[in-house]
């Protein structure tokens, strides 16, 4: 796809429809593709994070730097397969192994009882104690099978989330 | 949208505080002047029974990632300032020669002329206004009559200088105590297009150069009110101000935009409370352009007023279609923040504009919320 900003061509659509397993249309993906230029204003070719921010509705979204982290400095291609997990398209496996993602910050395939407490805060922030938050999360985790010492692994979340009907879609405006 | 995000807020909240009471037995750590959080949410939002919390609920943060993709993919607040370019339909070798000697005719002929109506209508209008404003210091009330006329006047020449065609609906405002004029705003010429018809006394921001200029002299004579956004004190004056206006008898209509910022007119933005918790009738006000002939929208990043001014004095014409609806109350029991959507629902639905915007109801009431909470019980936000 290189550096041209604008031109699309039929061959670069196919292949980030490859690279996203056909999750998406091809004319979601040039909707898509409209939308990232039009986020990348100085045309560098990814979404940087001012950027990010000053879509309003994206900035005071509690999990906002979370997934800013997941999404900084990614390509078309990665923006695509990062969006991925919300197409109506994608499995049950997909969406929570996102969510797993989300979790997990430094990425060494366990999370922890700090990660989640971590994202809790940012969920719920001043309305409650940070000792609240450990004694319910304790508290829930053990309700659950768990020890606070365990570490989650992914197929731990598919337990959990697995069959639960999770709702997690986004719809592409198609012009 | 609300309810994605408050519903796991609440019910983690609320079974918190169930089970501190069943872990802990001395209550002194649940800090009993804390605020009530689920006095502030939306009773629609706190539906479900007092069911456990699972590691699920907990673990299921996927309302709140739908809602953060959803901005990712598509947001309200980038299409409302979008100006869409009109197609180029003049690419062909049949129509290029055409719209050339459309540019000549509009460049060549319309532009002078109109450069000339609008000098001779300042002419008229200054060799009547200073000696008014100057001899007639004593008598007030005729005095302002004249100037609101005057004004008027002046406003009928610029709308004369762009070939506008604006086309009035409804009942024309009246002077009256306790009401304001709300509308929607797109271009700074939104003033000149109402105060054509009724001299209206306006809210606005002090602008630098000889808009300042006509602000300072000619507006202050139809009673405007300044604020300056970067002054921290400026909006408790501002308030103040336009209570005393609007209670005043003779003073000239009060008219407020309370989007705050000129958006393209497919699009209407959350509207600022301001005019709306002054405890009087809101008269709400549509204007529309038609934009087969010129864009009006002013994007003020993008362009000066002078230029915007001379890009509109050589299009073929501004028109425009303004709909004086029926005065609002506020309804016993609403919020002002609740009034000013529902108005600008019926500016939107009559200009026939998409109803977005920031937050329409999230953030509206997040900040809502926030503002109840910094106010009542000094937390910091």
């Amino acid at each position: 796809m290189g550096n041209t900003s604008s031109m699309l061509t039929q061959y670069d659509i196919e292949e980030v429809q490859e690279h996203c397993n056909n999750t998406f249309s091809q004319q979601e993906i040039v909707s898509l593709y409209q939308r990232f230029c039009q986020l990348d204003r100085n045309s560098g070719g990814f979404i940087s994070a001012d950027e990010f921010l000053s879509v309003p509705e994206f900035a005071v979204n509690p999990l906002s730097q979370r997934l800013f982290r997941m999404v900084d400095g990614l390509n078309f291609k990665e923006f695509v397969a990062f969006l991925s997990a919300f197409s109506s398209r994608a499995t049950l496996q997909h969406k929570v192994e996102f969510i797993f993602k989300v979790y997990d910050s430094d990425g060494n395939g366990k999370v922890a009882f700090s990660d989640l407490l971590d994202v809790l805060r940012d969920l719920t922030g001043q309305f409650i104690s940070e000792q609240q938050r450990e004694l319910v999360l304790t508290h829930v985790l053990e309700e659950a099978g768990y020890k606070k010492d365990s570490l989650l692994v992914l197929s731990d979340f598919m337990k959990i989330l697995g069959n639960t009907g999770l709702k997690m879609e986004v719809e592409v405006p198609v012009d | 949208m609300v309810k994605l995000l408050r519903i796991p807020l609440s019910r983690i909240v609320r079974t918190c505080g169930r089970k501190m009471s069943k872990l802990t037995s001395s209550s002194s750590e649940l800090d009993l002047d804390r605020p009530n959080i689920e006095d502030y949410l939306l009773t629609d939002s706190i539906q479900e029974p007092h069911a456990k919390l699972r590691l699920r609920d907990l673990l299921d943060i996927s309302p709140t990632l739908t809602e953060a993709a959803g901005a990712i993919v598509d947001d309200s607040f980038t299409r409302c300032f979008k100006s869409n370019p009109p197609e180029p339909w003049n690419w062909n070798v049949y129509l290029f020669p055409l719209w050339c000697l459309g540019v000549v005719v509009r460049y060549g002929i319309l532009f002078p002329g109109r450069v000339l109506i609008l000098t001779f209508g300042w002419i008229i209008f200054l060799s009547c206004y200073i000696p008014v404003h100057l001899l007639l210091k004593g008598h007030d009330k005729l005095r302002k009559r004249l100037e609101r006329a005057l004004v008027e006047l002046i406003c009928s020449f610029f709308v004369a200088s762009w070939t506008g065609v604006v086309k009035y609906h409804g009942p024309r405002p009246c002077a009256r105590p306790k009401q304001v004029f709300v509308a929607n705003h797109t271009s700074m010429i939104d003033f000149i297009v109402l105060e054509q018809m009724t001299a209206f006394a306006v809210i606005m921001q002090k602008h630098p150069g000889w808009v300042g200029l006509l602000q300072s002299t000619i507006l202050e004579s139809v009673g405007c009110i300044w604020f300056n956004r970067s002054e921290a004190k400026d909006r408790e004056i501002v308030a103040r101000k336009l209570r005393e206006h609007v209670e005043g008898a003779d003073n000239n209509p009060l008219l407020i935009f309370p989007e705050g910022t000129c958006v393209n007119n497919h699009y209407t933005v959350m509207f600022k409370k301001g005019a709306f918790e002054l405890g009087s009738t809101v008269c709400p006000i549509a204007i529309k352009y038609n934009k087969i002939f010129v864009d009006a929208f002013w994007n003020s990043r993008k362009q000066s007023f002078t230029t915007h001014l001379l890009q509109l004095m050589t299009s073929w014409a501004v028109v425009c279609d303004v709909w004086y609806l029926e005065p609002q109350n506020m309804k016993p029991g609403e919020t002002p923040i609740e009034f000013a959507e529902r108005v600008r629902g019926i500016i939107s639905g009559k200009q026939a504009a998409k109803f977005r915007g920031v937050g329409s109801a999230t953030i509206g009431r997040k900040i809502e919320i926030i503002d109840c909470c910094k106010d009542r019980y000094q937390i910091k936000a």
